[in-house]
């Protein structure tokens, strides 16, 4: 057994796992945050994507024991608990989902794709979430609700930017 | 599927890692980022008793500038060579075919020498390696030495890293002003290319100066088209020269028969897409 300490939507936790254990069934099994789903368990469909110390990665594809000291946020922790996040909101109003599979990982990938490129192009849209499979095929939705969480935070921005010099602390 | 059980080693150094290595031999497999290792681990393909994982060796990440040459540590991330500023002047066509290796997911998490170690000729970042005459730094219990990209490829997933020797930088020489092109060509997105053309030329008015073309998934290594490369040297940057010298692709080539394509198959894409990759790396 291996001691870890990492933090998971926003909560320190520790635990002593097996080295072979995978990310997502630590999260899973252990935390119960079943929120994040296993798909394909062969690293291919990205439905279990979680961020990693900001990043996207594929939590069936990483050792909980290469968490440790790491800071980890997935679907369940992206929302305030009052108020969906921007992406998930657009993923509803869009109607980006069929089946809801692929849905945690779709969402988690759009906003690590949305931190690294906020306007996105729909073929950088695309290409950015080539990671993710939906076997419902309900792409054009999921495309579509990227882009609207672009405009609808793009909007935010512009509006920050215009009262944001008497409210300094505003955080994306 | 879960791996079946092994101890887990997490040094802080390149001499630890190699004293891990020593002390536990066959019995122990390194870890880099994991995206390929770990799929091979969950499949049970392999059972290493112990996973040596060099994640927290720091000294191991990052791109300097060492002059006439970047050095690329090995556990630098993909997405991190694809975002640096020094690749993208000095070694685009790494940049470039970083591009198209795997998905963002897998750039996160995977790197650039563990892709190298692993020497999956359907890997993309060999070939534009293999190009660019990338000298590889390996270091071992009796201290470093370099291996030239010639010499690193041996055969399939087998490259000159011994027993108890570790993969810790490469080194590419500059190709500032160099002209570059990825051409990949799968059927199913986020996957190895069945063929892929790595191409970099130095265009001087209107003409190829110089030009290095390297291919992948076409030989049980990465592979030169040095036939291609000659060919082109001193001829205009137009479609119908480069078309003569892409029919040269495939010499010396000798890729799989697979469900993806026969063999013919892919000798006749290489030439295709040596084509297409050399006009685009000329601007033509």
């Amino acid at each position: 057994m291996t001691r870890i300490n990492l933090i998971v939507d926003g909560a320190k936790v520790a635990d002593d796992v097996e080295p072979r254990m995978l990310l997502v069934q630590y999260l899973r099994e252990r935390l119960g945050k079943t929120g994040t789903v296993i798909g394909c368990d062969t690293s291919n469909c990205g439905a279990c994507t979680v961020h990693l110390d900001g990043t996207s990665v594929k939590s069936c594809n990483v050792l909980a024991v290469q968490a440790d000291g790491a800071e980890v946020t997935t679907i369940e922790g992206l929302s305030d608990g009052e108020n969906l996040h921007p992406v998930q909101e657009a993923f509803r109003e869009c109607h980006g989902l069929q089946c809801g599979f692929c849905t945690p990982g779709m969402v988690m990938q759009s906003v690590a794709l949305l931190e690294e490129n906020p306007s996105p192009s729909e073929e950088e849209i695309r290409l950015g979430l080539e990671g993710n499979l939906c076997r419902c095929t309900g792409y054009h939705n999921i495309v579509k609700a990227v882009q609207t969480a672009a405009g609808a935070s793009n909007g935010a921005r512009a509006h920050r930017a215009d009262v944001g010099a008497s409210t300094a602390e505003v955080t994306a | 599927m879960i791996p079946a059980a092994f101890d887990y080693l997490a040094p802080t150094s390149v001499d630890e890692a190699l004293a891990a290595l020593a002390e536990h031999g066959d019995d122990a497999k390194v870890l880099a980022g994991g995206q390929s290792l770990l799929p091979v681990l969950r499949l049970r393909l392999n059972a290493p008793e112990v996973v040596v994982d060099l994640g927290r060796i720091e000294s191991l990440r990052g791109v300097r500038d060492d002059g006439d040459a970047l050095v690329i540590g090995a556990m630098t991330k993909h997405a991190d060579v694809l975002t640096d500023p020094l690749v993208a002047e000095h070694a685009a066509l790494l940049a470039r075919a970083t591009h198209h290796l795997a998905d963002a997911q897998v750039r996160h998490r995977g790197t650039f020498g563990g892709a190298l170690a692993h020497a999956d000729p359907a890997g993309d970042v060999g070939a534009p390696a293999l190009a660019l005459g990338a000298e590889f730094t390996i270091a071992g219990s009796g201290g470093t030495r370099s291996v030239a990209a010639d010499d690193f490829f041996v055969d399939l997933f087998e490259t000159a890293i011994a027993d108890g020797e570790l993969l810790t930088e490469i080194r590419i020489p500059k190709y500032t002003g160099w002209g570059a092109h990825y051409e990949k060509f799968v059927r199913v997105a986020h996957q190895w290319p069945i063929v892929a053309v790595a191409a970099a030329v130095r265009v001087e008015g209107g003409t190829i100066a110089e030009a290095r073309v390297g291919l992948t998934n076409m030989g049980s290594t990465p592979l030169r088209a040095r036939a291609v490369e000659a060919a082109l040297q001193g001829q205009p940057a137009t479609d119908e020269a480069v078309r003569a010298a892409a029919a040269h692709a495939a010499e010396g080539a000798n890729p799989p028969s697979d469900l993806n394509g026969d063999a013919d198959y892919r000798n006749h894409l290489a030439t295709v897409l040596t084509r297409r990759a050399v006009l685009a790396a000329a601007g033509a």
